[in-house]
């Protein structure tokens, strides 16, 4: 055991620090630290400014343009982005759909869609969820017929993030209804752009807009678009689940909203003094920072195990229930900072260039929203009573 | 970060876990609690031909100067089998405490001694309306001519009345709850005007109040320089803080492995209990907090020789606090998911409960610690 980061590792997070408060543009890192909407353009230009410098993928090999970091640094690349402000990589492209592509992929989908995915010339979005299939997800039927070169493509698909931001879709689709449902799914690669293909967007309890909807309307994709095998689909979603285990602990995140709690803890006043002097809230705080400490020693744990070529499924499940609930509860205390200016809530007061009045002051405007719109990361990515059913059939061995 | 075991911690993790899963049945353990010594002299003498009880010595002293991994490893293998020899006074507290601030006279009379197995100590230091504060110290050390007089008392001395030498904190100036002007003292457990009155506690370790009247001391007693004791004090404290975590996990781990052989072979309704789906939540519910435990746990031992007091001193809290609460939900899960079964003394899951509940009440409880942590926000 070596309980203590090397110096390589030091010497990493000071040069990965550096480079991003020399670099980030500073309006988005105020929204980002604002917590106010990013938008699609904010996104593009930070993944540019890392494209630049090589950093661009960081979980990728060299070979497809990536870093070829281990996965210690991964995640401490992914702590002083998110503790400084920039805001989070897009994981569809470089988390999902370029692993894929990767380690299934042709040549020429690999030519042609990975450089673009690290540059982010191409926005890409996940057609997994249906209406009828949510936790279940293999009993998908959204169907794909072949008819000579390519496939035609009907049914619907939801909680699709950034959507309506997207040029590129990559979708779970059912080409067989023989055997066990798993055995029926493909994974198909949609341009956006395709007639028959159409974007509703979902209203979400902040009263923003991130997930939509996806129809398709006898949707024409050339079977080169095909990844892997037909029929092979599923094993391919497996696959995705199983990669970039590390982002699944949030813990960029888990650190940001802390840092955050505790500013605001301290700036935000009871009787007259600072909130964080409050001892009832005080030992709240402290409990959130306990656990956050604990996560984040759970992943480095977790990562160790990875690097020694062992399989982590538990462990993933269990960073995926403690960094929800961590961010949730973080997100908890955030809103009760703001005591009664939880209440007046603008949504217009998030977006870029508002600069008209918020009822307690702009910092406190969206905490609420954040709250709410913070539940769903129990649900999101295999929910929480999911991972719970893995960890537990693991531990009894039924 | 590499938390993989070298060759040797391997090796030193199976020799020990060998050794107590032999050594501590259940049934070997109830006859040791019962004891007159509360443990075994025997398994106290194979720890020191293991060399177990000179991990924290320094090698000039027959030591093997060990880092805190290797007293992970052993104190996480004690906790998977409940020993109950006084490991944590004696061979961690101890002589961490003697190898960093005794003199050279004690660490040669006490430290060989203490890696060979032929002396035991103590620290007595919390008082009885202290709870678990350390800095709250009124136990009076008095100048005389020859040395010193202490006159005071200590509560829940773990281990003391097994020990031959008392780690005694005593006031040489200042007032209640100041670190300044708190001198430490080794003095001999049968010297005159100390008593020490030894009682059983709920999960089968000992411990003593200890009574100091005008017990006289040489200046030879003295550990440490005079009115500095705290320092060494809190350290040693920690580095035991840091052991108990590891115990602690080693005790769920156990819990754990007990509970869902219970629920595979329990049959309820037709089927074993453990294919319904609100005992798997529970089930996973234990495995979630003994997997933060252990990640303290070792955030614990990292920082346990860190000769910087406020960042050792936020680590071993966070650590001791999260155990506590761990510990708690783990316990507690265990007795529920075993039934009526779980409330009965003849299987061992209860003393794990009654063991991980005592850990959480030693040196700080949860509450303690995140008050502690607190003061690191």
């Amino acid at each position: 055991m070596q309980l203590q980061d090397t110096p390589e590792d030091i010497a990493f997070r000071a040069e990965v620090r550096e480079f991003v408060i020399a670099n980030l543009p500073t309006d988005i890192r105020d929204r980002v630290l604002g917590f106010q909407r990013v938008e699609r353009e904010d996104y593009v230009r930070w993944q540019k400014i890392l494209h630049k410098r090589g950093w661009g993928a960081p979980g990728w090999p060299k070979e497809f343009g990536g870093t070829g970091w281990n996965a210690r640094q991964r995640t401490i690349f992914e702590e002083e982005c998110f503790t400084n402000g920039a805001p989070r990589q897009m994981p569809f492209g470089l988390s999902m759909v370029g692993p894929v592509i990767i380690a299934f992929g042709s040549p020429e989908q690999q030519r042609r869609h990975l450089p673009r995915i690290v540059s982010m010339d191409d926005w890409w979005c996940q057609g997994y969820s249906e209406p009828g299939s949510g936790s279940d997800l293999a009993s998908l039927s959204t169907r794909a017929e072949r008819r000579g070169d390519r496939y035609i493509v009907n049914g619907q698909k939801t909680w699709t993030s950034f959507a309506h931001w997207a040029n590129w879709f990559f979708c779970l689709v059912r080409t067989s209804t023989q055997g066990k449902p798993q055995q029926g799914i493909s994974f198909l690669l949609i341009d956006m752009a395709t007639p028959g293909l159409k974007v509703k967007p979902i209203r979400t309890l902040d009263q923003g807009h991130d997930v939509n909807e996806v129809f398709l309307d006898n949707v024409e994709v050339p079977v080169e678009n095909l990844v892997g095998q037909e029929n092979q689909g599923w094993t391919i979603a497996k696959y995705l689940l199983g990669h970039e285990r590390a982002n699944i602990a949030g813990i960029g995140m888990c650190k940001r909203l802390l840092r955050r709690l505790k500013e605001y803890a301290r700036t935000e006043t009871k009787r007259g003094r600072p909130l964080i002097e409050d001892p009832r809230f005080r030992d709240r705080v402290a409990r959130m920072e306990i656990d956050v400490l604990s996560h984040e020693w759970s992943l480095m744990r977790m990562i160790s195990l990875q690097q020694a070529g062992q399989k982590v499924d538990v462990e993933a499940s269990i960073l995926k229930i403690r960094g929800s609930e961590i961010q949730q509860e973080l997100g908890e205390l955030l809103m009760e900072c703001a005591g009664p200016y939880a209440l007046p809530y603008l949504p217009q007061a998030l977006e870029l260039g508002y600069t008209g009045p918020t009822a307690g002051g702009a910092h406190l405007n969206g905490l609420a929203a954040q709250y709410f719109d913070l539940r769903k990361v129990s649900i999101y990515g295999g929910t929480n009573e999911v991972q719970k059913n893995i960890i537990s059939k693991s531990v009894l061995g039924l | 970060m590499d938390f993989t075991y070298t060759e040797e911690q391997q090796m030193l993790a199976d020799t020990v876990g060998r050794f107590v899963a032999d050594a501590y049945t259940l049934e070997a353990r109830r006859a040791l609690v019962t004891s007159k010594l509360g443990f075994s002299q025997e398994y106290w003498q194979q720890f020191a031909e293991m060399g177990l009880l000179g991990l924290a010595v320094p090698e000039e002293h027959g030591g093997l100067n060990a880092t805190p991994a290797e007293i992970f490893i052993v104190m996480h293998a004690f906790g998977r089998g409940l020993v109950l020899e006084p490991y944590l006074s004696t061979a961690i507290v101890g002589a961490q405490l003697l190898a960093q601030a005794g003199t050279e006279a004690q660490k040669s009379a006490w430290l060989p001694a203490i890696v060979e197995g032929s002396k035991r100590v103590a620290l007595a230091t919390f008082e009885p309306s202290a709870r678990f504060d350390l800095v709250q110290i009124d136990t009076r050390a008095e100048k005389t001519g020859a040395g010193y007089v202490l006159n005071g008392r200590k509560a829940v001395v773990l281990h003391g009345d097994s020990a031959d030498g008392l780690i005694v904190s005593a006031r040489t100036s200042g007032s209640s709850r100041e670190p300044q002007g708190v001198s430490l003292f080794l003095i001999d457990a049968r010297a005159a005007g100390v008593e020490v009155q030894g009682f059983p506690n709920i999960d089968g370790q000992r411990s003593a109040e200890v009574t100091l009247k005008n017990v006289q001391v040489g200046t030879d007693a003295l550990v440490g320089s005079i009115g500095a004791g705290f320092a060494p004090l809190e350290h040693a404290l920690d580095f035991g803080l840091a052991a108990l975590c590891a115990e602690a996990v080693g005790c769920m781990e156990q819990i754990i492995e007990m509970t869902a052989e219970y629920l595979r072979t329990r049959q309820q309704f037709g089927k074993p209990i453990g294919t319904f789906q609100a005992l798997q939540h529970r089930v996973a519910d234990m495995a979630i907090a003994t997997e933060q435990a252990r990640s303290a746990a070792l955030l614990a031992a990292s920082q346990s020789t860190n000769a910087n007091a406020a960042e050792r001193r936020r680590a071993i809290s966070a650590a001791k606090a999260m155990i506590g609460r761990s510990g708690r939900l783990v316990g507690q899960c265990a007795i529920q998911l075993h039934g009526g079964m779980g409330m009965t003394d003849e299987l061992s899951v209860g003393h794990y409960f009654k063991r991980l509940t005592c850990i959480d009440m030693t040196w700080g409880n949860v509450e303690h610690h995140t008050e502690a942590f607190g003061e690191f926000l």
